[in-house]
């Protein structure tokens, strides 16, 4: 097993805690000295930092929200004057005005270092060709994820998204032995390398690190298989550092959550009630670390669990659960939540289904209406309408008992449904509610 | 016996039109035709006169392709023609999957395409019957 920095990675219990409320201790007194926005809110809520005693009073403390964010837009959260932040990354604002961060030099050494963390623990050394195919830009995953990777001292390959045949070729010409990229990329880049002829043994890749989307246990079995890699899930999000924010051991039981620099809450979405450890709920973080954008336990949106067990690693920080799916991802039919990771997870157990798929939401008269689009592969395709129509049966049957929620289904061409170079788009909701 | 090639098209405005100009595209000629539709989706059923290239040429165009063994039969165009055989066929126990017709090049047969649970039954039942099937050069050159 190998560690970047073992020190901190297995740090016992105790001690990593004293770090922890040290550092929450000071990041609460700069917020609430330095950010109008959270005094505000502290003030409100009758909290001062000297009240911040133990780490359970973490929960005394309000919550930040994307819509904080927004309403601070661009640099109204900073604690720190422009001079000193070195990068601002930027959401796309796909969903509204787009929400700002912003980076010290040490809050990017910081980054740095847990991306370099993250490689190493997903196998990566200096000796890696490390083939970047996360978006280089606003987007926090192409940077980050760079920056790791030279750290460690691995040769980079900034290859950015798209252009999937040059990606492949890049691939096959210069070794590359880690893939960083989302899921749904990576499968498509298989099916590109079967178009161009292209056979995993021709490639030297032997791990791909991939996030940026939720993604099943059955995605990452049909990733390994179809790619002949391990592949690692990493979580980050832009709102708390980026990519790094925890990553997957060579036992894949859960991500570490770097603890030394973060600290991870569970709650009930709904009533905001923290739960204890093991329960699923929304993941809230709060960083301990940073300078520039500190943020106070922040809602991610993000469908979880924590396991505070010790890992097989050593690694003694937190794990979360795979997640499960993002409550705005998530979609409620007549009622009943539905993900598109529990749709994924139904497909991939029917032999021959590709894991391409799409949700279509309606609503016929007052009734919700959910449509699974998928694709028919050469494999399940059968001359004989009565074959075809009792394989869309036997889909739908396994959807409803998992999903709680009949489903229609659709077969469509394959290739008919969008690739996605970034996040797969997955849900098309027509409802007008 | 002989191979027809099935193809998958989504129920979409243009679909049957793009798949039968790939083929006229690549100078495949097709020789006889059937669709199965259902709501979402029909199986269109081609006889072609180059199987292999034509199989071939709808996969390169990303369409969902097999092709299928067939059997195709020469049946008299008059009346009770098609009834002959298959009560031929039913005194057998000979399950049909299903069946299209087309017109031959003589003037007093009918060529009928015939998808079978068992096929090397039907063509000992056939021969035994004296039901006379096309051999696949045959109906490719038509």
């Amino acid at each position: 097993m190998s560690y970047w920095d073992k020190e901190k990675e297995c740090m016992p219990r105790k001690e990593l805690e004293e770090l922890q409320l040290r550092r929450l201790k000071e990041t609460v007194y700069r917020v609430y000295t330095f950010v109008p926005a959270y005094k505000e809110k502290m003030d409100e809520a009758g909290i001062k930092p000297e009240d911040i005693k133990s780490l359970k009073d973490l929960q005394k403390l309000p919550f930040t929200t994307k819509q904080d964010l927004r309403d601070n837009y661009p640099f109204g959260l900073f604690a720190l004057p422009m001079s000193e932040v070195v990068r601002i990354h930027s959401s796309s604002g796909t969903t509204g005005k787009p929400t700002v961060v912003g980076y010290s030099k040490k809050d990017i050494d910081i980054w740095s270092e847990l991306m370099a963390r993250a490689l190493t623990s997903a196998g990566a050394t200096r000796y890696s060709v490390i083939q970047n195919a996360y978006g280089y830009g606003l987007f926090t995953g192409g940077l980050g994820i760079h920056y790791g990777a030279e750290k460690i001292a691995a040769s980079v390959i900034p290859s950015s998204g798209g252009n999937t045949r040059r990606q492949i070729m890049l691939m096959q010409d210069f070794g590359t032995t880690e893939l960083t990229c989302t899921p749904s990329y990576a499968l498509f880049m298989h099916e590109v390398m079967q178009e161009m002829g292209i056979e995993p043994s021709d490639l030297k890749l032997r791990a791909g690190i991939f996030g940026a989307e939720p993604w099943s246990e059955n995605m990452r079995r049909e990733i390994e298989h179809k790619l002949e890699i391990d592949a690692y899930d990493i979580y980050g999000l832009s709102e708390i550092i980026g990519p790094g924010v925890a990553i997957e051991c060579a036992n894949k039981q859960g991500l570490h959550i770097a603890e030394d620099h973060f600290l991870a809450e569970i709650i009930d979405p709904v009533s905001e009630e923290v739960l204890d450890d093991g329960s699923q709920g929304e993941l809230v973080i709060t960083t301990i670390s940073k300078e520039a954008l500190p943020i106070i336990r922040y809602r991610t949106r993000d469908l979880t669990s924590l396991d505070k067990n010790v890992c097989h690693c050593g690694r003694t920080h937190v794990r979360m659960q795979k997640v499960l799916g993002r409550s705005d991802d998530m979609v409620i039919i007549r009622g009943v939540n539905v993900f598109p990771s529990m749709v994924e997870s139904v497909l991939l157990n029917i032999p021959g289904v590709e894991p391409h798929y799409l949700l279509i939401v309606d609503r016929k008269g007052n009734l919700d209406q959910l449509e699974v689009q998928v694709e028919v592969s050469e494999q399940l395709f059968s001359d004989e309408v009565r074959k075809l129509e009792e394989l869309g049966a036997i889909i739908a049957k396994e959807m409803e008992s998992a999903l709680g929620v009949n489903a229609r289904i659709r077969l469509v061409e394959p290739k008919s449904i969008e690739r996605s170079e970034g996040k797969a788009k997955r849900v098309i909701d027509r409802r007008n509610i | 016996m002989a191979k027809q090639i099935s193809v998958f098209l989504e129920n979409k405005a243009g679909r049957l039109s793009h798949v039968t100009r790939v083929l006229g595209d690549a100078g495949i000629n097709i020789r006889a035709l059937s669709i199965a539709d259902t709501s979402d989706f029909g199986i269109l059923r081609i006889i072609v006169n180059d199987p292999a290239r034509a199989y071939r040429i709808l996969k390169d165009a990303n369409f969902t392709v097999s092709e299928t063994e067939v059997i195709a039969v020469q049946v008299s165009d008059s009346p009770g023609g098609l009834a002959a055989v298959l009560e031929q066929m039913s005194e057998a126990n000979l399950n049909i999957e299903y069946l299209y017709a087309f017109l031959g090049t003589s003037e007093n047969d009918a060529l009928v395409v015939f998808k079978v649970e068992d096929m090397d039954k039907t063509c000992i039942t056939f021969k035994e019957k004296g039901i006379k099937f096309i051999d696949e050069k045959q109906l490719y050159e038509l």
